[in-house]
């Protein structure tokens, strides 16, 4: 199952040598039987918080969510503990068993990066990346208040090379900064107290800037106004406000965990689904990707640079609560929350989740995700996959649930079941397109060696009955292999290797280099309680450093 | 019934995980199976077997007895999860005994560790020494504490006793530590000794009866009145009580009884009483 080479479903032998996919490989290589097997490039998840300050403090915010769930060590694998925020060591091991290859963190406080760099270092197995948080920057939001795109680009390559980065994130333009003042930003009009800037302008300009630095992956935005009723118009202006700065045939802005920001109604009691409306923008216009933000029903943690939203999450449900401020940069916050079933407002989001997904026509702009863990932990994507492969399954779930919700949702009357074609596609092939991956996500001569093979025959079994066989292939892989390695073997971990940490050198010319330089210093002396000289991540602190050259070209 | 009796070989050095001591573990097994049961000796497995000598008298009832003597307090989570059936100790219990403990009984003759009967839903626990902090709390960061059922202490007992506590019924006959009923959503805490201090901090719902002295009363609880009699189980005790609501900085509604002869330093209070 490779779609990106228009391979569906078709028997045929894969060769490996030195961690690529080759043409051929002599008869002496090792051979794996994987016939009347589901092979697929290795899953490459698009949006998952695994690592860094937030992930780690949520971690000893919630020492409930370790006793419930935890893994003893073995001979090859290290104990761990943690259901929706598990450590590092076995947030690797279950990527990897579940047959993905490569992850990205994608919400990181550039100032905190050290520490995500320290955490994905200990996340065995699987290549990441991390997006740093560029939303609420005071210099960004200066820079574009000022109209300067070029200083704006050279100071956010530098950021990307400081700090290892691999895209531009953007959280909540501006309300995170208006938090800070005990605010928010509930319009893309609005203006962010005291940086005479207006969201639009800071979506804008960051998609300029994303645009001149050629970045592999588009902006990735979580907008204003996430988990408020009504907020889905604001989802699509956000969309609509870069329409115009869109290139042919390249995605220029993609809206993370879109369930959240896809609801209707005046508030909680008239909550509605607005996944119509969303997917049929999609439908329409090329230049966005989103991704599901799917839930599950299960206790987990919510955790956010959104801080302002987290806040009103706490007053919602009275339950423990933590927030932070990064000078100058963004801000966070963690709430522990438990999906149920019979609750509304859950189940109409479980259900604009699915909708979505469903309703967007294109596989390759829609992708799977939980947005771990503030949907439910990714252990629950073979769950996510069984929905999408199976009405029955999705009618089962439903019966279950709070049928006022189910009664206002479109769900029940779509009839559409993705292909396994479909599944590879936005679990793996999409995404590694959308991330600009050209080595993953596909099977074809030169991409890296990362294989999937599930126990479960795609050409017999009929997954809109038989679900629950594939959901089960797809807890546990058969075999796992990344860079030409076997790593798992039987749903369990066989090697451990390192991962890879993706990031993008970005440069500038020379002169933009020079100013900004000059500016820089007046800045980390105004603003930060760090020298700019201890700012900056060497490459030797990552554990298997894989930078991709990119940016403006020299003059 | 069936009585087995456990008796410890040697003295233990390392905490022990023994969560398989109970009577439902131990049901329909034969000795042998018994002695085969596995707890873990700091990070070794090892079975029940190397830890006790295990002597079993039955005249083929159900009813199952187990009797532990000597010191166990090294022994973790014995009983957990139980539903029916005896366990007695005599001697010191460790930390978690009755975890998460649903019916039967487990009387201890001697102290007993913290956690003691922490996210308990029924059954009761009673301790003839004092018992440690914690009792019937919830895990650590949780929000689930004692469900149902009875604990009762005739010694003293630590801090944070029925932290989260939801339902159900703990008495201590002597004094308890700070914060006493923190977080406490319902159910009946009385303590017939003193409170230290903050008792009910940050309750919600559910009764504290403070039979002794208190340090102080909170100042986000206010006073309701003077009853001369508050009920408690079956039991009704004679007052008079002064009656405070609280916690308010929670929002709270919970009921905070304190015995007014034991308390005079809080007789400024009555001046609010409307």
């Amino acid at each position: 199952m490779d779609p990106a080479n228009g391979i569906e479903c078709e028997v045929k032998d894969i060769a490996m040598r030195g961690g690529k996919i080759v043409e051929e490989v002599s008869s002496s290589a090792k051979v794996i039987d994987a016939s009347e097997m589901l092979v697929m490039p290795g899953g490459v998840d698009i949006h998952s918080h695994i690592a860094g300050s937030k992930t780690n403090a949520a971690r000893m915010l919630r020492p409930e969510d370790h006793v419930t769930d935890f893994e003893r060590k073995t001979a090859l694998t290290r104990s761990g503990v943690g259901h929706s925020i598990p450590s590092t060591f076995t947030t690797g091991y279950r990527y990897a068993r579940m047959g993905y290859t490569t992850v990205i963190e994608p919400a990181t406080p550039p100032l905190m990066a050290r520490h995500t760099h320290e955490e994905l270092n200990d996340t065995p197995v699987i290549d990441k990346a991390c997006f740093p948080l560029f939303g609420n920057n005071w210099h960004v939001m200066e820079y574009l208040a000022k109209g300067d795109v070029e200083g704006c680009a050279a100071y956010v390559a530098w950021m990307l090379r400081s700090t290892k980065g691999y895209a531009i994130k953007i959280v909540n333009p501006g309300g995170v900064e208006a938090w800070h003042w005990g605010g928010n930003i509930r319009g893309l009009d609005w203006e962010v107290p005291h940086f005479d800037i207006t969201p639009r302008e800071i979506i804008r300009g960051l998609c300029r800037v994303n645009k001149m630095l050629k970045l592999p992956h588009a902006i990735h935005v979580h907008p204003n106004n996430l988990g408020k009723p009504g907020n889905y118009s604001n989802t699509i202006k956000t969309m609509d406000c870069v329409r115009d700065i869109a290139e042919d045939g390249r995605a220029a802005i993609h809206i993370a965990h879109c369930q959240f920001t896809s609801f209707k109604g005046e508030d909680w009691s008239t909550l509605r689904s607005g996944a119509e409306e969303i997917a049929d923008y999609v439908n329409k216009n090329r230049h966005v990707t989103i991704d599901m933000g799917q839930i599950i029903f299960t206790a987990t943690t919510t955790m956010t640079a959104d801080g302002p939203f987290e806040y009103i999450l706490h007053q919602l449900q009275g339950r423990k609560w933590y927030n932070a401020d990064v000078e100058a940069e963004t801000g966070a916050g963690i709430v522990p929350v438990v999906y149920k079933r019979k609750n509304f407002v859950n189940a109409t989001q479980w259900a604009i989740g699915l909708e979505l997904a469903l309703l967007v026509r294109d596989p390759w702009r829609i992708f799977m995700t939980t947005d771990h863990p503030n949907g439910g932990p990714f252990t629950a994507y073979p769950r996510v996959i069984s929905w999408l492969m199976s009405k029955r399954a999705r009618e089962g779930a439903m019966k279950r649930m709070n049928q006022n919700a189910i009664k206002k949702a479109n769900l029940p009357s779509l009839n559409r079941e993705y292909s396994f074609a479909e599944i590879a596609t936005v679990t793996r092939a999409a995404t590694a397109r959308a991330l600009g991956l050209k080595d993953k996500g596909h099977l074809g001569e030169g991409a890296d060696a990362d294989v999937a093979i599930y126990r479960v025959n795609p050409k017999e079994v009929d997954p809109s009955n038989d679900y629950r066989a594939v959901r089960k292939a797809m807890r546990r892989a058969a075999y796992v292999i990344k860079e030409g390695e076997m790593v798992v073997k039987d749903g369990e971990i066989a090697k451990v290797i390192e991962g890879k940490t993706f990031w993008v050198n970005a440069s500038v010319p020379g002169d933009m280099e020079v100013k900004l330089q000059k500016e820089l210093l007046k800045k980390f002396q105004d603003y930060y309680t760090i020298q700019a000289e201890n700012y900056v991540i060497a490459e030797d602190y990552l554990a298997r450093s894989a930078p991709i050259e990119q940016g403006v070209a020299k003059q | 019934m069936t009585k087995i009796l456990l008796k410890p070989k040697g003295k233990f050095s390392v905490p022990i995980e023994a969560s398989t001591i109970t009577p439902e573990s131990f049901a329909s097994k034969t000795l042998e199976q018994m002695r085969s049961l596995e707890a873990w000796e700091g990070n070794r497995r090892t079975s029940l077997d190397s830890l006790f000598d295990i002597e079993v008298e039955t005249d083929g009832g159900e009813e199952i007895t187990i009797l532990m003597e000597g010191d166990v307090s090294k022994l973790r989570r014995i009983g957990k999860g139980m539903r029916s059936g005896t366990l007695t100790i005599c001697g010191t219990a460790g930390m978690y005994l009755g975890e998460a403990m649903r019916g039967g009984v487990i009387n201890v003759n001697g102290g007993a560790g913290s956690w003691l009967g922490a996210r308990m839903k029924g059954g009761t626990i009673e301790v003839s020494g004092d018992a440690g902090d914690y009792i019937g709390s919830a895990y650590r960061g949780s929000i689930e504490g004692m469900k149902g059922g009875q604990i009762i202490i005739r010694g003293n007992a630590g801090n944070e006793l029925g932290c989260w506590m939801k339902k159900g019924f703990i008495r201590v006959g002597k004094n308890v530590g700070q914060l006493a009923g923190i977080h406490m959503i319902d159910g009946t805490i009385l303590v017939e000794g003193d409170s230290e201090a903050r008792t009910g901090a940050q309750m919600k719902g559910g009764r504290i009866i403070v039979m002794g002295q208190t340090a102080n009363v909170l100042p986000s609880f206010s006073i309701e009145e003077i009853r001369n009699v508050v009920r408690a189980g079956e039991e009704r005790l004679p007052g008079p009580f002064y009656v405070f609501a609280g916690d308010l900085a929670e929002g709270g509604n919970g009921r905070l009884y304190v015995f007014k002869e034991k308390n005079p330093h809080l007789g400024f209070c009555e001046a609010f009483i409307e």
